[in-house]
């Protein structure tokens, strides 16, 4: 166990949008996390690292570290926390005044305080890994929206998490250009990277995800194995959730 | 009679090339001593105030907005020239006696804190939340997001906004020539009260306060060019 996190709660003024939730991540594990919009799920990615602090819950990591919601966690906490995680958004959210190389440097450099030539190696490393040797030097808007997430994919992977967040990572992306992120993923879920994926790629889900969680109002509705959640579902609304996604119109 | 008239008044009227050629200097000289001196200490450590008031008024702290608020505000609704007299004649009342240099110095810094400040913090917020967002993913403190993601971006939208400030503070500084600064404007006036030459000698001064500010958007052209590379054309 990764990771176990207890009792989750968030709300938004009066708004609940996470309604008590436990979940616990294996090590080397891939969750998906499906639901429909604003069912909390992008909610839920973001307080696994604390962008939005839950009001409510405590977090277990196999290492022992411990943190809290129910009372103020100190500052400390909140960034031991975050370090344990890498994030990938669906708006890429690079930094637009530094070069792909730069980007995927500032969190080594920058928050782990290593040697700038050691980082510059592990870097290149990952950039060459996602398929950018050749672009390292460019700014991201010299970049297609498919290399700026897959920069945004080495930027996080840099400060070695223990869990790789992706908060719909292809959502912003014209349809041509989503193979080549999710062919990025799928490479770091075989090399056994734990991560937590929201995701609307279903098809995606299935053949990456160790693990599925159906959200939807707030609530864990449903979870298993792809297999089940995603091919024989025992809730009405999961069914429903699924039916919808596969028969648009 | 008539023409005694004519003879008597074009002293003042006529363009005297040998008094051009002896004000230039003590102008130059003037704005070199004290002009240009004047603004950059005052620009300096107006942006020094600038960034921690901006900052403040950002802060959560209801007590740290709340000066700042009240700092801009009464900067922003009262004269220069009031503030300028308040600290170089109001304040000998109360025993401190500032010099006419320092004087102008504070005066100006804090006004150019006060603008500058709004600047600064509307810089601040425009620049989207996910790079702060970005910057905390990776582990960053708000301390490091800010000076290494946040601040490089907002500069390059505030450098346009500020080189207004900038040009605007350098015509201010003529002010000072009140507290008997003796700056380029203060030395025209000298001059001209002494050669009974108004026009020629006050055009001479908004020619060179005029060729500062030229030279100035010249090089605010060059620093917005450099901070462009990054942002799509």
């Amino acid at each position: 166990m990764l990771i176990s996190v207890k009792d989750l709660h968030k709300s938004f003024g009066e708004l609940e949008v996470l309604k008590g939730m436990d979940i616990e991540i294996e090590k080397g594990n891939v969750i998906a996390i499906i639901g429909p919009s604003g069912s909390g799920k992008t909610t839920l990615l973001r307080c696994l690292n604390a962008l939005e602090m839950p009001n409510r819950g405590s977090f277990h990591f196999h290492d022992g570290f411990d943190v809290s919601f129910n009372k103020n966690p100190s500052k400390n906490d909140i960034l031991r926390l975050r370090r344990k995680s890498g994030m990938v958004f669906q708006s890429y959210n690079l930094f637009p005044h530094k070069t792909a190389l730069e980007n995927v440097m500032e969190g080594p450099v920058i928050v782990q305080k290593k040697e700038k030539g050691q980082v510059r190696e592990l870097a290149e490393s990952l950039l060459q890994k996602v398929g950018l040797g050749e672009k390292m030097h460019l700014y991201p808007h010299q970049l297609s929206g498919g290399q700026q997430q897959r920069v945004g994919i080495a930027r996080a992977l840099a400060i070695e998490p223990e869990l790789m967040l992706f908060d719909e990572p292809t959502s912003a992306l014209d349809p041509e250009l989503v193979g080549e992120v999710l062919r990025v993923i799928k490479e770091l879920a075989n090399e056994g990277w734990t991560m937590a994926i929201v995701t609307h790629e279903l098809k995606f889900a299935e053949e990456v995800a160790d693990h599925v969680l159906f959200i939807d109002g707030g609530h864990i509705v449903e979870q298993g194995p792809p297999s089940e959640i995603l091919k024989n579902p025992k809730e009405a609304r999961t069914m429903q959730f699924l039916d919808r996604m596969l028969n648009p119109s | 009679m008539f023409h005694n008239n004519i003879l008597l008044s074009s002293a003042g009227r006529e363009f005297n090339w040998e008094l051009f050629q002896s004000s230039l200097m003590p102008m130059i000289l003037g704005a070199i001593q004290y002009t240009i001196p004047l603004t950059l200490f005052s620009f300096a450590i107006g942006m020094v105030i600038a960034l921690l008031t901006a900052l403040a008024r950002l802060s959560t702290s209801k007590i740290l907005a709340g000066i700042a608020r009240v700092y801009v505000s009464a900067v922003r609704g009262t004269p220069l020239l009031v503030q300028l007299f308040i600290i170089f004649y109001g304040l000998p009342d109360l025993g401190i006696v500032i010099d006419p240099f320092p004087s102008a110095i504070i005066a100006f810094s804090l006004n150019v804190g006060a603008y500058a400040s709004e600047i600064i913090r509307a810089s601040i917020l425009s620049v989207p939340k996910g790079q702060w967002e970005a910057g905390f993913a990776i582990g960053m403190t708000q301390r490091q997001a800010l000076s290494r993601i946040i601040l490089p971006q907002a500069t390059r939208v505030s450098i346009p906004p500020l080189s207004n400030t900038f040009i605007s503070l350098v015509k201010d500084t003529s002010l000072a020539s009140l507290i008997l600064v003796t700056e380029l404007f203060r030395k025209a006036q000298e001059m001209a009260a002494r050669e009974f030459a108004f026009l020629q000698l006050y055009i001479t001064a908004a020619i060179i306060y005029w060729i500062i500010s030229f030279l100035l958007s010249l090089i605010q052209g060059r620093i917005e060019n450099r901070l462009e590379r990054y942002v799509a054309k």
